[in-house]
């Protein structure tokens, strides 16, 4: 008999992307073909989750579908609306507590976000400097490294960055540091009013922050597996 | 050189065809040669607010598929003559609205007129993206409440990455219009501050249009504020809008229709 053993369990959150496929399904995989080239990465590095309420059973390539969106190195974790279309029950799972976001705008990243008179950037793009506030609704993901925004980030707009986060501004809506796994990554900010900020997968939504901390000037860290945020400056 | 204008928003019901229509007649009030361009196709309403519904026979639709001549599809102001609009189809698909025609037509438009008026339907999907593709400038209609304004913020992100301006990497001129203000709301607290909204949105202030009854009388019988009222207090305030529009440095106050009461609000400058 081995002795008992306690199993830890940890929890972590992603953000995942719902992407909904439409028929003519050669014409959307082409025209999602086309997405990927230019925002490269960008889907690479995200849960997936597919709904398939516009997919039928009799159209073309509905079978095949998920098996191709797996081989553009999509990591499928679940699929919506699935009925029983052929070729979906390998990736059916139950999962179940995901929150909408609102939509997501991959074309906004890197090169489309700077403005064409920023400084050239640093050696091997590791960092990003955005000289314009982000808005509602733009998703600036950055897996390199650090991203710099001088302006503010809005509400409904998030920052997700492989490094650490600096806003010279107020943070009004995401920030996500340490994305692929860095709880050493920080976050700092001039205003604080954020609706969510993480780092490395831990994460605080406004509901759980203490409002004497609202807008101030903030620095956020990892303490013990915990978002810290403590008053900068 | 023409001057290519989209009043836009992202939410519906905030103003973007009242001040269509009442900027265009006041510029157009100044001397200036102006068209209102509809793009709201299917729920179009330009045509009522500037009273001339009845005399629509061609529509921008049928001059992009070549069934008129753009100058068939123009139609004249009866109160000013160098006041134009080229209205949307209320019955066509919104597909026929095509992004190579739209360029044709706002091409010529900028041959004719000193400023195109582009009223921008609500929401931020292929018709708002059409109206303000060939824009220079971007008024953004605002109502001081946080859904308008989150909206608003969208929109701006749009002007700034999806229009042609843009998409050269160049800038487009923006301006914030807040309208339906009401003082006695704002000094109780019920409404975003000016302050606010300026500084979530960080785009430099037009004009303040406060709410107010001589909006739906004039829109009732089909004339632009500016024009049906030209003394009130939407209408100077329009007015003055127009004149910052034409690079004048005009103090931004809130005009009221109670007598001598002018709320002066900063001394900030429309840039
Ligand atoms: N300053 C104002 N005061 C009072 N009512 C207004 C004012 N501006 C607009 N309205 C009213 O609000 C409604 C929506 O205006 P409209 O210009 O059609 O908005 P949009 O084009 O953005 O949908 C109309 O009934 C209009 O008369
Ligand atoms: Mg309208």
């Amino acid at each position: 008999m081995s002795p008992r053993m306690q199993v830890r369990v940890r929890g972590r959150s992603f953000m995942a992307f719902v992407i909904a496929p439409e028929p003519p399904l050669q014409i959307w995989l082409s025209h999602l073909d086309a997405q990927m080239l230019r925002s490269p990465g960008f889907f690479e590095t995200r849960p997936v989750v597919i709904d398939l309420a516009a997919v039928g059973p009799d159209d073309h390539g509905t079978a095949t579908l998920l098996t191709e969106l797996e081989q553009r190195g999509m990591s499928v974790i679940d699929v919506e609306n699935a009925r029983d279309l052929p070729g979906a029950d390998p990736w059916r799972r139950r999962l179940v507590g995901g929150r909408e976001t609102g939509p997501v705008e991959p074309t906004i990243e890197q090169a489309q976000v700077t403005p064409v008179s920023a400084p050239p950037p640093l050696p091997e793009d590791c960092s990003l400097l955005l000289d314009e506030p982000v808005r509602s609704g733009q998703s600036v993901l950055f897996l390199k490294g650090d991203v710099t925004v001088v302006g503010a980030v809005s509400s409904g707009a998030e920052i997700l960055a492989g490094g650490s986060i600096h806003i010279y501004g107020a943070l009004r809506g995401r920030a996500i540091a340490g994305a692929l796994g860095n709880p050493h990554a920080r976050i700092f900010c001039q205003r604080f009013e954020a609706e969510l900020v993480s780092i490395d997968g831990y994460y605080r939504t406004a509901d759980d922050i203490d409002p004497s901390l609202h807008g101030r000037a903030v620095e956020i860290r990892l303490v013990d597996e915990a978002i810290s945020i403590s008053v900068f400056g | 050189m023409a001057k290519v204008v989209v009043v836009t928003s992202g939410k519906g019901g905030v103003g973007k065809t009242t001040s269509t229509a009442a900027l265009g007649a006041a510029l157009a009030q100044n001397g200036e040669r102006v068209v209102v361009v509809d793009f709201d196709v299917g729920l179009r309403n330009l045509d009522l607010i500037m009273g001339a519904e009845r005399r629509v026979v061609f529509d921008m639709i049928n001059v992009i598929q070549g069934d008129a001549k753009l100058t068939q599809a123009l139609i004249r102001d009866k109160r000013l003559e160098n006041l134009m609009l080229l209205p949307a189809s209320q019955t066509r698909d919104k597909d026929a609205l095509t992004s190579e025609g739209v360029a044709k037509v706002i091409a010529e438009l900028r041959e004719k007129f000193d400023w195109v008026l582009c009223d921008s339907p609500a929401g931020i999907e292929r018709g708002a993206s059409l109206a303000m593709h060939h824009a220079d400038i971007a008024i953004v209609v605002t109502n001081p409440e946080v859904s308008s304004v989150r909206d608003s913020d969208r929109i701006i992100g749009m002007l700034d990455s999806k229009t042609e301006r843009a998409e050269r990497g160049e800038r487009i001129e923006k301006h914030l219009l807040l309208t339906r203000y009401d003082p006695v709301r704002a000094e109780r607290g019920d409404m975003l501050k000016v302050e606010d909204v300026l500084d979530i949105l960080s785009i430099p202030l037009l004009g303040i249009i406060p709410e107010s009854q001589e909006v739906l009388r004039a829109s009732n019988v089909g004339s632009p504020v500016t024009l049906n009222a030209p003394i009130s207090a939407p209408a100077r305030a329009y007015l003055d809008a127009v004149r910052r529009l034409r690079g004048e440095t005009v103090d931004m106050t809130v005009p009221s229709d109670k007598v001598g009461l002018v709320a002066r609000l900063f001394g900030r400058r429309a840039a």
